[in-house]
């Protein structure tokens, strides 16, 4: 058995994983990135970046083969030709559902860092504090005031496109420009603007794409190509690859080691920290182990606790963490799928040029200031206003040279958006360890047992029906609104079972995502979270995990840890 | 527009979601039947979507190779049932021909061919209106509309492309009679 030391070991190197590398070889500390996948080099591994969909045999829609292969993947968006190879084996990797739920994995360096919708919002201070008003679950341990000024620390360097509003509900960062809206979205964000009096507001999305470029990172402004999963030639979106892992590497600090399963966490009970974890090498299957002062998990949110989960079993037969009674509860999403579109008067003689990595957002009206609902929380939508293209029905043609002359011009507008709406935490919603099925590697796997409920269920019924009212109020015409099915985990932003807490007896994690048991272990993935808000949670992991290596950083430096 | 919106599901001008695309669709593995289409099968479905999607002064079905797309696209991306039903609509599709015209498709002038296709189309509408199987000129017909328009020539030749547009401009003139972007 290869004995070696560091001084920190982070597991995981998607969003959270990488800047967890990137704050503590920044701080001098000797790190080694353990990745349970392949590594994927920046731009020369990013195979399919500049094909088109005619390269693909199948025009990027999935085989037969592709989904008895996927089974999971093929129930949304994501199984297609362009991104095979992205998404963790689902026979290699099984997993238990009590309940149906939809685990989309990203194992290889960078995770889901290369594959995710780069929305990027700062939680609200109302956010922080819904748990404690409400008598939801727990307290959360930190308020918006701590995380400020780490959002901002972030948003600088990942670089986040967006524009100003002034809106509490939804706090401003350090912008770069905006990506445009386009002509018919400027119009329709006026007239919410006006119908409701100035309380819904239809703005920017704010992505991680940036608008400027950023030589000191090797950086190049986005060019509208729209690809982003693919990986990005430009580095022009934030993803570990271009951003967070060359600035580690750099240091001369870093040791990243690909095909490197943690197994557990090798817990020192006379010391009451941990030391090390164990590591199976996925390619060789030897097993090794790594010591190191500090450690961070950020392995995404279920494989983190997964680890705790395996780790320390003869102090606590749950695992590391255990001892609230929390590990592998209060499972969250974001629950969607329900929105409305329609098609828009006018505009013929306007189009547009370009293809934009983004679209308009319109931030949470519902439970905020005087309204009340008879649910709890609320929502947010993300949509586009575009020109529909061929695939258009066009009613009065059928066949011959008219129709092709038709449908190769563009259409009418149409506009639509989807709600993506805030789960509370639930205690029953959880996530286990079943021994009795293991992996290819002999490990157990984890069991999924999650539902939404009545809240989330009155909930949607808003997201359809306030849907239809924004784009009617707007003038939009022959509105339809969607309700399509949810299963939890198709959201791709699982969070919880190791939450955060100001109290060992209720939480998992202290208020600066150390385990209590372990306090030189910190979790800073989706884990950690004790609430959902119903903004994409990325921007949030990262500011915690700056947050949190600042902290061990002063930690160890004082011998505390 | 993200992701999510994107690759949501295509719906071709055909009333009916794409078949065999992204949309769920309930789906038993067996054997799926592989190899069954011969090179007049290919011919055969070239001209059907030449039919739909003519040569004018841009490139035609033929000219995006749509036939020889159609029969990849079915053997590799359509459950057994539905490659059923395709591979039986081949034969159908011609036994009416020789009802009509006394006459296999192929052989047909171009005349004959808008006429036939044209009665299919509206077959097609009526079915897809409602819950049963897809006719199977549903299924050619998408195929010959999303494997023209997704092809390269299709996307160079009769829609626009470009392959770095570099910046964002929302609101832009469009002029009556320009081609609609190629990709989103």
């Amino acid at each position: 058995m290869a004995e070696n030391h560091y001084d920190a070991i982070v597991v995981g190197s998607g969003i959270s994983g990488g800047w967890a590398a990137k704050e503590l070889t920044e701080k001098g500390l000797k790190v080694l990135l353990l990745e349970r996948g392949r590594n994927i080099e920046h731009v020369k591994d990013y195979k399919n970046a500049s094909k088109e969909v005619w390269d693909y045999p199948h025009r990027d829609q999935p085989t037969q083969e592709m989904k008895e292969k996927f089974p999971v993947l093929k129930r949304d968006y994501p199984l297609n030709e362009s991104t095979m190879g992205m998404w963790a084996d689902e026979q290699d990797n099984p997993y238990i559902e009590e309940k149906r739920f939809d685990w989309f994995r990203g194992y290889h360096v960078g995770g889901r860092s290369l594959l995710w919708g780069r929305q990027s919002y700062r939680w609200s201070p109302m956010d922080f504090e819904a748990n404690l008003r409400e008598g939801v679950a727990i307290d959360w341990p930190i308020r918006y005031e701590d995380m400020a000024p780490w959002y901002d620390y972030v948003e600088r360097f990942a670089g986040i496109a967006g524009s100003r509003q002034g809106l509490d509900v939804l706090p401003d960062g350090q912008f770069l420009p905006p990506i445009e809206l386009n002509c018919v979205e400027e119009d329709v964000a006026k007239r919410i603007e006006k119908a409701f009096g100035g309380t819904r507001h239809l703005i920017h999305s704010r992505v991680a794409n940036i608008t400027q470029p950023k030589p000191e990172q090797n950086r190049v402004n986005c060019q509208y190509r729209n690809k982003c999963w693919l990986g990005c030639p430009y580095g022009a979106y934030f993803s570990t690859q271009s951003s967070t892992l060359p600035v580690a590497m750099n240091t001369g600090n870093l040791t990243l080691r690909p095909f490197s399963i943690v197994t557990q966490v090798l817990y020192d009970k006379d010391r009451k920290r941990a030391r090390g974890v164990e590591v199976i090498d996925a390619e060789n299957n030897q097993t090794y182990e790594y010591t190191a002062d500090v450690i961070f998990l950020n392995a995404s949110t279920f494989n983190s606790t997964w680890i705790l989960m395996n780790s320390a079993t003869d102090v606590w037969p749950d695992g590391l963490g255990s001892s609230s009674g929390e590990l592998g509860h209060n499972v969250m999403d974001h629950h969607f799928r329900c929105g409305a579109s329609g098609d828009v008067e006018g505009y013929e003689d306007k189009y547009y040029f370009g293809r934009r990595p983004a679209g308009f957002y319109i931030p949470r009206f519902r439970n905020v200031g005087e309204d009340r609902r008879q649910y709890l929380r609320g929502f947010g939508y993300q949509g586009s206003a575009s020109r529909q293209r061929w695939d258009r029905e066009i009613a009065e043609l059928n066949i011959g040279a008219d129709l092709k002359q038709t449908l190769s011009q563009p259409g009418g507008w149409t506009i639509g958006m989807t709600g993506f709406g805030e789960m509370l935490p639930y205690h029953e919603n959880r996530i286990s360890l079943d021994r009795s099925v293991t992996d290819k590697w002999g490990l157990p796997v984890l069991a999924m047992n999650v539902e939404i409920k009545q809240n989330e269920r009155d909930m949607r019924k808003d997201m359809v029906q306030d849907a239809v009212d924004l784009l009617e109020a707007a003038g939009v015409k022959n509105v339809q609104g969607e309700e399509d099915d949810y299963a939890p985990g198709m959201g791709i932003h699982e969070m919880g079972t190791a939450r955060m807490g100001r109290d060992p007896t209720t939480s998992v994690l202290n208020r600066h995502n150390q385990v209590w048991d372990a306090p030189n272990v910190f979790v800073t993935d989706g884990a950690c979270m004790t609430s959902a808000s119903c903004v994409n949670p990325s921007l949030t992991y990262m500011a915690l995990t700056a947050r949190a290596v600042d902290h061990a950083v002063s930690e160890l430096k004082k011998r505390n840890l | 527009m993200n992701r999510r919106e994107l690759l949501k599901l295509i719906t071709v001008a055909t009333g009916t979601a794409m078949i065999g695309g992204n949309a769920v669709f309930a789906y038993s593995a067996s054997d799926n039947g592989k190899g069954r289409f011969s090179a007049r099968d290919t011919r055969l479905l070239d001209e059907v979507a030449e039919t739909i999607l003519p040569r004018t002064d841009t490139p035609g079905a033929k000219d995006a190779r749509v036939g020889e797309f159609m029969t990849v696209f079915v053997t590799d991306c359509y459950t057994p049932q539905e490659q059923a039903i395709f591979h039986d609509g081949l034969v159908k599709l011609d036994a009416l021909s020789r009802a009509e015209y006394d006459r296999d498709f192929l052989n047909l002038d171009a005349g004959q061919r808008e006429t036939l296709v044209c009665r299919l189309d509206a077959q097609a509408k009526t079915q897809a209106a409602s819950d049963g199987d897809p006719h199977y000129f549903t299924m050619i017909k998408q195929l010959t509309l999303f494997g023209f328009f997704t092809s390269e020539v299709g996307a160079k030749e009769v829609l626009r492309y470009v392959a770095v547009p570099g910046r964002y401009d929302g609101c832009t003139p469009y002029e009556q009679g320009q081609p609609v972007w190629a990709t989103t």
